[in-house]
C-alpha cells in the first residue's frame, strides 16, 4: 500500500486541489477517462459538503489493491454538526430538488463502495472506493 | 459491456458515413441507436466518451485542442448522468406507489360498495366517480327490515388518500347505528360525535342524509353542511334548492340538527350530489347551479340511472376528461 495523500478542505480552492490530486491518482493507476471524471465529481461533492457545512475538514486517498483488483479508496472526514437523519440524506431528491447537486446518493451512484458514519456534534465520515475497470 | 462494444463499431461506422457524406440514412442510424442507449441505462458522459474514442480512432492526427474540448464536454455531463439515475430511481418508486394507490382503490370500492335497493314506486340513479384514483365521495343506500330507504351522501372536504380513509370510518360507523336510530337528524348527530372524536381538526365533512317512507312518499331529511340539492315537483315543473341548514360534521361535539319532511308525489324528483358536481369548471370558471339543471332537465326523461350517466358524460366532457373534484349525483324519481 502506497503513502496516504491528504488534503486539508478549509476554501473553496481547496476542493480544486481535492478533485486534481484524486483525479491524478485514479489516472496514475489506471482509471479511465469517464471514470476519472466520476471519481472526480465525487470528491468534488464530498469535498464541498465539508466546506459548506463542517467548515473544515480532510479528503484523503489511498490506493488500495486486492488480490485480483486495484482502486481508489477516499477518505472523509470532519468534526462538524453530523447528519441527524443519514437515511432521509441518502433518499433520492433530498438534496437534488434544489439543483444543489449530487448530494449523497450522487456520490454513492459514481463509485463502487460507499460506507458513512455520522454522530450529531461529532462530525461525519465517508468512505469510497473505485475500483479500476 | 457487449452491448457498449458493439455500439462502439456502430456509433463509429455511422459517424464516419455521416463525416464523408452528411446524408439522412445515418442521422436516422443515429437516432436508432440513441434509442438503444437509452434502453441499455448508457449514460451521458458514456456516449460522449464514445464519440471521443470514435472520433480519435477515426482521425488519429485529431488536434490536441478538440480533444480537450471533447473531454471538457465529458466532465459537464457528469452531473447528467446522475440526474438521470436518480429520475430513473424515482420512476421506479412512483410505478410502485401507484400499483400500492391502485390496490387500496380497489380495496375502498370493494369496502364502500353500496346496491341500490329494490323499491317499487321509486327509481333511483347514482353514480359517484373519484377525481384520482381514491373517492373522496361517499354514497350509501340501504333498505331496512321496516322497508325504510336510507340514502347517504357525503364529501371529505379534501380529495384523495386522507379523504379515502376518512370514508371508510364513516360507513363503518353508520352500520353500527341500531336500526331504530335510522331518524336522519339521530344519524348526523351520531355521525358528528364519532367525526368529532376521530378526525383531526381541520378535516371536515359535509353530509346530506335521507330516509325514504314508501308507504306515506315522505322524505326525511337532514343535512350537515352539505351541498344542497335540487327537487323537482313535477305538478308545477319546477325546480327548487332542498334547503336544510346544519354545521359541518365534526367541528363541535354537540351539534344539534334540523331534521324536515318532504311530500313525494308521482314524477317528482329529488336530486342529491356533491360539490365535484357544481363546482365543474368550465374554461377556468364555476359553473353555476342554474347550468347543472338545465343539464338535469335535457335527460330528465331518461330512467334515472341513464339520466345520472348522461349528466356526468356531459360534465366529463366539459372538464375536458379531467374532473377536478370526485363527483357524485343521485337521483330518486318517484314513479307512481
Amino acid at each position: 500500500m502506497t503513502t496516504q495523500s491528504c488534503v486539508m478542505i478549509q476554501k473553496e480552492w481547496d476542493i480544486v486541489a481535492a478533485r486534481q490530486l484524486g483525479r491524478e491518482i485514479a489516472k496514475k493507476i489506471g482509471v479511465g477517462t469517464v471514470d476519472q471524471a466520476r471519481i472526480a465529481t465525487a470528491v468534488s461533492e464530498i469535498a464541498r459538503n465539508i466546506y459548506l457545512y463542517a467548515g473544515k475538514g480532510k479528503v484523503c486517498f489511498d490506493v488500495i489493491e486486492t488480490i485480483d483488483q486495484k482502486g481508489i479508496l477516499i477518505t472523509a472526514e470532519d468534526s462538524g454538526p453530523g447528519i441527524d437523519d443519514l437515511s432521509m440524506a441518502m433518499e433520492d431528491g433530498f438534496s437534488t430538488s434544489g439543483g444543489l447537486g449530487a448530494g449523497l446518493p450522487g456520490v454513492k451512484r459514481l463509485m463502487d463502495e460507499f460506507d458513512i458514519k455520522s454522530e450529531v456534534g461529532q462530525g461525519t465520515q465517508i468512505k469510497v472506493i473505485k475500483w479500476v475497470r | 459491456m457487449e452491448t457498449i462494444k458493439l455500439d462502439l463499431k456502430h456509433y463509429k461506422e455511422l459517424l464516419k458515413s455521416y463525416i464523408e457524406t452528411q446524408d439522412e440514412k445515418s442521422l436516422y442510424g443515429a437516432e436508432q441507436i440513441s434509442k438503444s442507449f437509452i434502453k441499455n441505462n448508457i449514460l451521458p458522459e458514456e456516449i460522449v466518451n464514445l464519440h471521443i474514442q470514435s472520433i480519435i480512432e477515426l482521425y488519429p492526427d485529431l488536434n490536441k485542442e478538440i480533444r480537450h474540448a471533447m473531454n471538457f464536454l465529458l466532465e459537464t455531463m457528469i452531473s447528467y448522468g446522475l440526474a438521470h439515475q436518480e429520475y430513473q430511481t424515482l420512476r421506479e418508486k412512483q410505478l410502485e406507489l401507484k400499483s400500492e394507490i391502485s390496490i387500496a382503490a380497489n380495496m375502498q370500492e370493494t369496502l364502500l360498495a353500496t346496491t341500490i335497493p329494490n323499491v317499487e314506486d321509486l327509481d333511483i340513479g347514482v353514480i359517484s366517480v373519484p377525481a384520482h384514483q381514491m373517492n373522496g365521495d361517499y354514497h350509501h343506500l340501504v333498505k331496512s327490515n321496516d322497508g325504510l330507504i336510507g340514502i347517504a351522501v357525503a364529501d371529505v372536504i379534501g380529495k384523495g388518500i386522507p379523504a379515502a380513509l376518512c370514508m371508510s370510518m364513516i360507513k363503518y360507523s353508520m352500520e353500527s347505528f341500531p336500526d331504530q336510530s335510522m331518524k336522519p337528524k339521530a344519524i348526523l348527530e351520531s355521525l358528528n360525535r364519532v367525526v368529532e372524536r376521530n378526525v383531526e381538526a381541520g378535516m371536515f365533512i359535509t353530509m346530506f342524509y335521507a330516509l325514504y317512507n314508501p308507504t306515506d312518499s315522505k322524505l326525511q331529511y337532514a343535512s350537515a353542511g352539505h351541498e344542497p340539492g335540487f327537487y323537482y315537483y313535477a305538478e308545477q315543473d319546477t325546480y327548487n334548492e332542498i334547503d336544510a341548514k346544519g354545521l359541518v360534521l365534526g367541528v363541535s361535539p354537540d351539534t344539534n340538527y334540523n331534521q324536515y319532511e318532504l311530500q313525494l308525489h308521482q314524477g317528482d324528483m329529488v336530486i342529491l350530489l356533491t360539490d365535484g358536481v357544481t363546482e365543474c369548471r368550465n374554461n377556468g370558471k364555476f359553473i353555476e347551479r342554474e347550468e347543472v339543471i338545465e343539464v338535469i332537465k335535457k335527460y330528465a326523461h331518461l330512467p334515472a340511472q341513464e339520466t345520472v350517466n348522461q349528466v356526468y358524460k356531459h360534465f366529463e366532457r366539459l372538464q375536458n376528461f379531467q374532473l377536478k373534484d370526485d363527483f357524485t349525483l343521485i337521483i330518486l324519481r318517484k314513479n307512481v
